[in-house]
């Protein structure tokens, strides 16, 4: 059953449309992924189930109430921004209060909760500093706590990574899905990083130019992605011209030209043959070093190609080499034509 | 560092900012120690003052006299209220004019800006004009059928024209501490179950605590030694301490006296000053941090 529902959501700026005609539904307890482009209309979405952004047209239902026109006060979600939001000249006790003290919950259990909320993201020792003295992933957790403490019945993330450092990004997406878990929070995240959705989402939503253009698991979306534009997004993918062969299946084109097909393959699903071998030779033209994997660039007849092996500690092959490229057939993904202009 | 390529460096540092030193010292220091010296000198209405010969004679008249309590406690209460018009006006107004869109927010903050290129004594002939007995306000009362007021040459009209000429220092200290508020903490308070009034209060205010003081602290230092408003719409009964040392020096021609009345509002405007400045730092200072 679904716990928040957009029915045909619109935000219309003047001419433009920013958010085109959305459906969404959000199980309760799920953790859900808005993923897209800057400009997709991603943020604005998420700003109107907040209740910062008037909704043109549509509606959105929380747990069956309407809140479509409901102030964002007494909408009572937690929200955590991008740039956290944090109260500069309160201490990291009164952030996480404030949502309490506005509900005029009873001090000593105002108390006992942001004791609670603190030990959760594991900040009870900094109670008494204030946001300055913290790091961004500190703040990052400050804000989080202020969210949860009031128990919303939804959780709205807008690019809560966007700010931290690469390593410390990784750390809090597993901190971020750990404590979900642990509240087992309905939680719709805002991202422009398809690592981070695909890590940490139960669902990923797709969104292009106001639309959104795939709901998938992330498993899902990676290996059946629709469009040219979602294989290119989330992942990295070869574009290959292809045919359906006398069995209806999807071949990659071999002679040049277009074929009535565009595929899509996956780097790591492309096996290197010696020369003379597999289905289609080709050329080293280059190769990157990514630590667990080597990534190289192979000139074929059908235009260039990209290929990741494992690092599996033998010695890489040299640029210029001629190889033998191979791959397993059913792994062809055939991309949907219609495009969705960016 | 070698010691002597410090000491160089140190002379350079000096040499480079002589200029201003010496202005500072010329234009500042000087003056105002020669008025310090001054207000010690005897003074004879036959002779003039007599610059070899010191006495505490001003000093003990400035404070046994209830004439010049008068007038110090107007000349406070005034600047006083001034400043709290100010900051009733001038907090909310900064505060609009930071949420409005690009083109109408450098409209209004050019118009606000704008009196600053008048002088101030046209501003003062400009609200005598509106104020006078036969002003423009007088005589639209008298075109509803009510009698007129006395309006000019009473402490309302000195208050008035200093809220107005003092209004842009207080909207501009505001509105750069208001620069630095991040938006979305007004809409985490929203979120969180806030009213957009207590939003105001408990997270907008005590951020821009910092630009109101030093609103306040402009504002009520100007006020108390303005001269040409209450010159010139307080008329010659309704003083101030300022137009009291004018007084003195070219009525009177006791220079002694007028720069013993100034040293006297030069400490009492520093006095008070600072103590609000340590009272408000006081309460705000855990929480604004350094800055």
């Amino acid at each position: 059953m679904a716990f928040l529902r957009l029915e045909g959501v619109c935000k219309r700026y003047g001419e433009i449309e920013a958010v085109v005609a959305t459906h969404l539904s959000v199980d309760k307890g799920e953790f859900v992924s808005l993923l897209g482009p800057s400009g997709c209309g991603k943020t604005t979405t998420l700003q109107m189930i907040a209740g910062f952004v008037e909704v043109s047209a549509g509606a959105i239902l929380l747990d069956n109430r309407d809140i479509t026109h409901a102030k964002p006060s007494s909408r009572g979600l937690g929200v955590v921004f991008q740039s956290y939001a944090l109260f500069p000249h309160m201490s990291v006790e009164d952030n996480v209060a404030f949502g309490l003290r506005m509900r005029k919950v009873p001090a000593a259990e105002v108390h006992k909760r942001v004791a609670t909320v603190l030990q959760l993201v594991r900040l009870h020792q900094h109670a008494e500093r204030y946001p300055r003295e913290l790091s961004g992933g500190q703040r990052q957790r400050v804000a989080l706590a202020r969210a949860l403490v009031i128990e919303p019945p939804v959780l709205l993330l807008d690019e809560p990574l966007s700010n931290l450092d690469a390593n410390l990004r990784e750390e809090m997406q597993f901190e971020i899905r750990r404590i979900q878990r642990e509240v087992g929070i309905t939680t719709l995240m805002v991202t422009h990083d398809q690592a981070e959705a695909l890590s940490i989402s139960d669902r990923v939503v797709v969104m292009q130019a106001g639309r959104i253009t795939q709901i998938d698991e992330p498993y899902k979306l990676y290996e059946h992605p629709r469009t040219r534009f979602i294989s290119g997004f989330v992942g990295k993918a070869n574009l290959l011209p292809g045919d359906r062969d006398a069995s209806g299946c999807p071949q990659v084109r071999q002679l040049p030209g277009e074929g009535e097909l565009t595929l899509s393959l996956r780097p790591e699903k492309i096996d290197l043959l010696a020369a003379g071998s597999g289905r289609l030779p080709g050329k080293i033209l280059s190769r990157f070093f990514l630590g667990s994997q080597w990534l190289y660039r192979i000139d074929t007849a059908i235009g260039e190609i990209t290929v990741v092996r494992r690092n599996d500690g033998s010695a890489p092959l040299n640029e210029g080499t001629a190889v033998g490229l191979d791959w397993p057939a059913e792994l062809l993904r055939v991309l949907e034509h219609g495009e969705v202009p960016a | 560092m070698s010691l002597l390529a410090r000491m160089r460096q140190g002379r350079r540092g000096y040499l480079l900012s002589a200029p201003a030193l010496l202005l500072y010292l010329g234009l500042l220091i000087l003056p105002l120690g020669l008025t310090a010296v001054l207000s010690f000198n005897v003074f004879d209405y036959q002779t003039g003052v007599k610059n070899d010969a010191y006495t505490l004679e001003h000093y003990g008249l400035l404070f046994s006299d209830p004439y010049f309590y008068e007038i110090f406690l107007r000349t406070f209460w005034i600047s006083g209220l001034t400043t709290l018009l100010c900051v009733l006006i001038g907090v909310p107004e900064a505060y609009i004019l930071s949420r409005m869109g690009t083109p109408w927010r450098s409209i209004f903050l050019i118009l606000i800006l704008t009196p600053l290129l008048i002088s101030v004594v046209v501003r003062a002939f400009g609200w005598s004009l509106l104020l006078g007995a036969d002003g423009l306000v007088n005589q639209s009362l008298q075109a509803f059928g009510l009698a007129p007021m006395k309006l000019l040459y009473t402490p309302f009209a000195v208050v008035i024209a200093l809220v107005h000429v003092m209004l842009p220092f207080m909207i501009i200290p505001v509105w750069t501490s208001l620069q630095k508020l991040d938006p979305a903490a007004e809409q985490a308070a929203l979120s969180l179950g806030a009213s957009h009034t207590t939003v105001m209060r408990l997270v907008v205010l005590p951020q821009v605590m910092p630009g109101v003081l030093s609103g306040t602290l402009i504002v009520f230092g100007l006020s108390a030694s303005s001269f040409a408003i209450p010159g010139l719409l307080g008329g010659r009964r309704l003083k101030m301490v300022a137009t009291l040392v004018y007084d003195q020096y070219l009525s009177e021609l006791n220079w002694p006296m007028g720069a013993a009345i100034a040293v006297v509002l030069l400490l009492l405007n520093l006095l008070i000053m600072l103590s609000w400045n340590r009272m408000i730092e006081r309460r705000y200072k855990k929480s604004l941090g350094a800055a």
